[in-house]
């Protein structure tokens, strides 16, 4: 499924690494183990840098996704306007820590350091929409309008 | 409808192969290779409709940034498209960037033929009937949700004169808000690219580098190196090849005047590149962009294609013997990136770790070749400095600090958004004068200023001015320009404990002192607020006042040994603590309190059974089974097993919870 992406790069350039590995997690969500190898031999560069590589940054993963990704800011402004507990009603409401995914595969919740928005603090980004100034009160309210509808279907109604 | 880039007659012969040099001039002031009325009438009323000086229809405009799309922006555009068809009118739907006054998104702008542009704010779906009905059918001022006129008022407040406006001035944001960011007509139309045509054919490099210098432009990404001297540096190198990259990968939290500079008017970013790119002769230059922020990343990848599409970007440009290709790469999300050397090694595919300097990369940078290096926002300077001349650029600011800069308002402040002011503009008036104060009547405590990198300003030294050097005095930096407000319900400890967390998760791990340094610092400080259990209160005692003891010096030797600007001032938010909050620790250690109510842990929780209606919601969200009582009569919470997480406070729809 991922060979086809290697048709724009040119091999043995390890420039194109990030790039490659951006594009691979955009089809599965994560890296699979065998992306990361044949992206390996694909730059030329040992299996161990590249597994370096997408540990380091904090974009990768190397688990797969649920349905939904919650991610919750954690920047400056809405620290100070309380996302600390937005992020601890969210645990508990869906039974996870933050960078895991639910039992059901329907949510999975992560952390991001600023998404910009700080304007409208707290924000919690589902998908791709944005909720902005939300207090812990709302939670269940988001939650349960991405619980029954699948996440191409949010993505359409929001386009 | 006609674009600037098609030919006016045959005698126009510009084309992306065969470049003319006067191309620009053509756009932004007339024909100037041939003369002809028509061409000229034509030109001319283009560049007056992609002003909003001349139309037939109705406009409407939308502020379509990320702030404005948060707040529903999208909702209303369609909301709006769908009353127009319900009504049968025409009018032409545009969208924008962000003005900067986040606070009262989703701002829509409607300019009627022959009217001038008025702004409203905080247009909801239910507000677009009666909104459209009174402006464009009754051709009247909504009069309830406006914000300000663009032009001169006419019974209308000025959009000059609304406070949040009025003590800014706005040059680098000039056009943000103003102009179509994904028109690349609208740009050339409001006087776009003028600076670019200005340098590549009456400029020597050596002599945009002596402007910038002149004007005293000082990078805008932190540090507040002279951009100047940079460019200088690398233009002296002889290579094959140099690189010139935009940083735009602002991981401060709370920091998001880059995204909405690229969001609102990416051509000016791209033309300041192109300016710099030609000073240090290099023709190969990259944006390296957060991936967090996709709308800016879409936005550039269309301005990139249309300016190629034009002959602006690309090889000969303007038939000037100068080429620049620019590429995208998207950061992948570590916050050290931003530090130059740890900037290049991701772009070449590598762990982002920054390396030591010297050499610096406008010696020997990306792929070992000199490499400048600037911020979104500097190079959001450059085309004005440009058209401005050094003289009238350098006349705003304080001696050392020239020109503006671009503060992301946030935190517990009325009016969010984005403001740029003179430098020497004070620290009070931003909060207050612009920022409009504190809302509900709350007392300020602290300024958060230049991100984790800053500290946090208490009133005492508030009406310090905004400049590199006084900033520094009082123990924060510029940074990029984050600006959070903190009111009297912030805990200094719990912000200083924040960006603890928030470095020693983003150090890179490369060197000793930032990786296990500010791992000994977080402990330190999660000792502070830490509930132990009943026995050994003593032992902890001694820990927490041992901890503190060392912390001082801990940072010293962090601030001193680090290799990049990320060690060396990972320190600040704990220090800028020490020194102005001092009395906030002490009364943490010593009485075992936190009077802003944040660390939970030194906090009781009691249900005040008066209030309480027993409805049983705070026991469902209670994970520890600490609220006890019978439905419909007063609970309470059992203190030996409560662990503070305050749920039960949020949830509570009585307000019976108090905190103590």
């Amino acid at each position: 499924m991922h060979n086809k992406i290697f048709e724009n790069y040119q091999p043995n350039d390890r420039s194109t690494l990030i790039p490659l590995l951006q594009e691979v997690q955009t089809i599965y969500g994560y890296l699979p183990e065998n992306a990361l190898r044949d992206i390996s031999n694909f730059v030329k560069v040992p299996l161990s840098r590249v597994y370096g590589v997408a540990t380091f940054y904090n974009q990768f993963r190397l688990m797969p996704l649920g349905e939904n990704i919650i991610r919750v800011c954690r920047g400056t402004a809405c620290h100070v306007k309380n996302s600390a507990n937005i992020l601890f009603a969210l645990e508990a409401e869906l039974g996870v820590m933050a960078g895991h995914t639910t039992r059901d595969k329907k949510f999975t919740l992560e952390v991001v350091n600023c998404i910009g928005a700080c304007s409208i603090a707290p924000v919690i980004l589902v998908n791709d929409d944005y909720h902005g100034r939300i207090s812990v009160k709302d939670i269940p309210k988001i939650l349960k309008k991405y619980q029954t509808v699948k996440k191409t279907e949010t993505a359409e109604a929001t386009k | 409808m006609r674009d600037f880039n098609q030919l006016c007659c045959e005698k126009c012969w510009h084309t992306t192969d065969k470049p003319c040099e006067h191309f620009i001039q053509c756009c932004t002031e007339g024909p100037l290779c041939h003369h002809d009325d028509k061409c000229e009438h034509e030109i001319s009323s283009l560049r007056k409709r992609l002003k909003y000086e001349e139309h037939d229809l109705p406009i409407i405009i939308i502020g379509m940034g990320t702030c404005g799309l948060a707040s529903g922006a999208a909702k209303v555009k369609e909301a709006i498209e769908a009353e127009l068809k319900k009504l049968n009118i025409d009018a032409i739907i545009e969208g924008t960037g962000c003005i900067g006054y986040c606070a009262v998104e989703p701002i829509v702008d409607i300019k009627l033929p022959g009217k001038d542009r008025i702004s409203y704010q905080e247009i909801t779906v239910k507000d677009v009937s009666r909104f459209i009905k009174t402006t464009l059918v009754d051709k009247e001022v909504y009069k309830e949700k406006i914000l300000g006129s663009h032009g001169k008022s006419n019974g209308v407040i000025s959009l000059k004169q609304v406070p949040f406006f009025e003590h800014q001035q706005k040059i680098v944001l000039a056009n943000c808000g103003v102009v179509n960011p994904t028109s690349i007509d609208a740009y050339l139309a409001h006087g776009g690219f003028k600076a670019l045509d200005k340098v590549i054919r009456l400029m020597k490099p050596e002599e945009v580098i002596k402007e910038v210098l002149d004007a005293g432009l000082r990078g805008r990404g932190g540090g507040g190196f002279p951009a100047g001297k940079k460019w200088e540096l690398a233009l002296k190198q002889q290579s094959e090849q140099k690189y010139l990259i935009c940083n735009a990968d602002e991981g401060d939290p709370g920091a998001f005047m880059d995204r909405s500079l690229l969001e609102s008017d990416p051509y000016r970013v791209v033309e300041g590149m192109a300016i710099a790119a030609y000073a240090i002769g290099a023709s190969a230059a990259y944006i390296y962009c957060r991936a967090e922020y996709p709308l800016a990343i879409e936005r550039l990848q269309n301005t990139i294609a249309k300016c190629e599409e034009y002959g602006i970007l690309g090889d000969n440009i303007l038939n000037s013997g100068f080429s620049l290709h620019i590429k995208i790469k998207k950061g992948a999300g570590a916050f050290v990136c931003g530090e130059e050397t740890a900037l290049i090694g991701s772009i070449e595919g590598k762990r982002g770790m920054p390396k030591p300097r010297p050499p610096y990369p406008a010696i020997a940078g990306l792929f070992g070749k000199p490499t400048v290096i600037n911020n979104v926002e500097t190079f959001g300077n450059v085309p004005p400095l440009i058209m401005m001349g050094a003289q009238k650029f350098s006349s705003v600011g304080t001696a050392t600090s020239k020109g503006t800069k671009v503060f992301a308002l946030s935190g517990n402040v009325k009016n969010t958004g984005l403001v740029e002011v003179p430098m020497g503009t004070t620290l009070r008036d931003i909060v207050f004068k612009i920022g409009g104060g504190i809302p509900d009547k709350k007392q300020f405590k602290a300024v958060q200023i230049g991100g984790p990198s800053g500290g946090c300003l208490p009133e005492s030294v508030i009406d310090t001015p905004v400049d590199y050097e006084s900033l520094k005095e009082v123990g924060a930096m510029m940074g990029s320009g984050g600006f959070v407000v903190m009111d009297e319900e912030t805990c200094m400890v719990d912000v200083a404990k924040y960006f603890l967390t928030f470095i020693q998760e983003e150090s890179c791990g490369k060197c000793v002192p930032c990786r296990e340094g500010t791992k000994r610092m977080l402990e330190i400080i999660e000792r502070i607020p830490k509930r132990y259990g009943n026995d050994g209160t003593k032992l902890d005692q001694l820990q927490r006042f041992k901890g503190m003891i060392h912390l001082q010096r801990l940072a010293d030797v962090i601030k001193d040994t680090s290799l990049c600007g990320l060690g060396q001032s990972a320190p600040n938010p704990v220090l800028s603590g020490l020194r102005y909050f001092r009395n906030e620790y002490d009364e943490h250690l010593y009485d075992r309190k936190c009077s802003a109510g944040v660390c939970k842990e030194l906090l009781t929780f009691t249900i005040d059974n008066e209030i309480c209606t027993g409805c049983g919601l705070c026991v469902k969200k209670c994970a520890v089974d600490a609220i006890v009582g019978e439905k419909g009569q007063a609970h309470y919470i059992l203190d030996e097993k409560c662990v503070k997480c305050g749920m039960c406070y949020e949830v509570c729809r009585a307000e019976a919870i108090n905190i103590n």
